[in-house]
Order: C-alpha cells, then structure tokens, then sequence
C-alpha cells in the first residue's frame, strides 16, 4: 500500500466519520464544529487530486466564512433541544435503509468494473511547473467569464437578501441622518438676540 | 494508487449520510442546512475527481460555481432562520405551519 493510498484512507474515515457525527450528535454546535472538521479533510482530499486551489478555497471560504456563520446563528438562537429530537428513533430506521439502498445502487453503477483504474488510469502527476491557481484563472477570464459574472451577481443578490431579512428597525432607537447634518446653517444653530439690560435694584 | 471509483463511492457515502441527517433531523433547522452542505461537499467532491482523471479543469471550474451558490443559499437560509427564531422563537420544522401547507 503506497503512501497516497494510505492518506486517502484515513481522510476518507476522518471525513465519513466526522458526517456522521455532525448528523447524530445533540449539540447543534458541537455539529457545526465537526462540520468543520469534514470540511478540512475534505480539502486534504482535494489536495491529493491536486485541486489546490479548490481547496484553499474551501478552507477560506467555507471554514472561515460559511461555518463561522452558522457558529454565531447557532450560538445566537437559544433552542429547547429536547423538542428538536423527539423522532430520532423513529426514522432513524427508514433513513439507514433509504441510505443503504443509495450506497448499495451508487456502488454497483460507480464500482471498480467501470470506474477502477484499468478503466481510467490514473493521470501522471502534473509536476511542480502546474499551476493550478493559473490554469484555472484562465479557464474562468475567457471561456467562463459570462457565468463568472453571474456568480457575482448571485453573491450580490445573497448579501442584499440578507441584510434585508435581517436586519430590523426598532422604535426609539437614534440614528444619524447624514441630509439633515450637511443641510444645517448658521442660523439654524445659533439665534443672535437683543434684549434690554436689567436696570439695577 | 487511488482509483477513480474509490472517490467516486467515498462521494456517495457522504451524500447517503447527508440523506440520513435530513431524516434524522426533520425537526431541526439548523442541522437540516448542515446536512445540505455535506451532500454539496460530496457532490464537489465527485467533479473534482472526474476532473482529476479526465484531465480537465471544467471539472473544478463548476465546482467553484457550486461553492458559490452554496455559500449565497447558507447566508440565505440562515437570515431566515435568525428572522423565523426573532418572530416564532423557534426553530422546529413542524410548528412552521402559518402558511396552511
């Protein structure tokens, strides 16, 4: 068993084991951290197919984004866990099975004696000249530049719809009005009067 | 080495899990999204793969598109859930029945 084989080895059992526990375990936070554990294997993985890129790219974006959001909404939210459980049991029978028929039918369609490696052969290792970040780059700024241009569009889209659902007005609360501030004059801040001066008793 | 078929089946046994957590947890939105993600990681991880051994960067070239959405749907889902939890102060699948359905 070669080094590379190894490695996949123990990511693989890392990463299906660490989803299985973000699926079973109590604690919604200890789930999002195990979330995140699967995450980081799963960049190792992609390491090892030589998508570097990818895969710092899910480290950074979605360890250091995505989960730390779902870390502060679970965190913010304070929910009766109790109630959220009841029917673990219950369906945990249905979903094994339902999951098993899927791993059983996806095994025979995916398995070595279509997709081994007499089949696809494993492409040569691509060297240290590869720059993966580049090829890449190049792929997105010429052929995929319109769906490029998309996907910044949908970011947009998901940081307005955001912001607009969360965010609220409360009654009383002070808020500077910018308009009103560079609108003010002289006169409006300070008044000159006259007034006769008190004769003295 | 590592042939195609073991990413392939490794993608299909995270996908079955994220299957199981959405049946596992029906009630509990948050998990619910968490378990989307993991069926998105194996998804990614099966184009990565292809990508890998036909040679072809298209592969990852989708997979970025893929976080990127996933990313807007969980910024998404969660400002929901924050406003669901401010106005229902709670989070349970099956008490979320004001629309009738």
């Amino acid at each position: 068993m070669s080094f590379q084989v190894a490695i996949f080895y123990l990511f693989a059992a890392i990463l299906l084991s660490s989803a299985a526990m973000v699926v079973t375990i109590r604690n919604p936070v200890k789930a999002a951290l195990f979330l995140v554990l699967a995450f980081v294997t799963a960049a190792g993985l992609w390491i090892l197919l030589e998508a570097e890129f990818l895969a710092i790219v899910l480290v950074l974006v979605y360890v250091g984004a995505v989960m730390v959001l779902f870390l502060f909404v679970v965190m913010m939210i304070d929910v009766n866990l109790a109630a959220l459980r009841e029917g673990f049991v219950r369906y945990l029978p249905l979903g094994a099975i339902v999951a098993l028929i899927m791993v059983v039918e996806m095994s025979v369609a995916l398995g070595p004696r279509r997709f081994g490696l007499a089949r696809v052969p494993a492409p040569a290792p691509l060297g240290s000249h590869y720059d993966n970040t580049r090829v890449l780059g190049k792929l997105l700024y010429t052929v995929y530049v319109y769906p490029f241009e998309l996907a910044a569009v949908i970011l947009l889209v998901a940081i307005i719809a955001a912001i607009a659902l969360a965010m609220r007005r409360r009654p009383g609360t002070k808020y500077q009005d910018a308009g009103r501030q560079v609108d003010v004059t002289a006169q409006a801040r300070l008044r000159i009067i006259k007034m006769p001066s008190e004769p003295k008793a | 080495m590592v042939s195609l078929s073991d990413y392939l089946i490794l993608g299909a046994v995270l996908f079955a899990i994220g299957v199981v957590g959405v049946f596992l947890n029906r009630k509990n939105l948050v998990v619910l999204l968490m378990a989307i993600e993991l069926m998105l990681l194996a998804v990614n991880m099966n184009f990565i793969a292809f990508s890998h051994f036909l040679g072809s960067a298209s592969g990852q070239i989708f997979v970025f598109f893929i976080l990127t959405v996933a990313a807007a749907e969980s910024a998404i889902g969660l400002a929901i859930l924050v406003v669901l939890f401010r106005n229902r102060q709670t989070i349970n699948v099956d008490e979320l029945d004001e629309l009738r359905g």
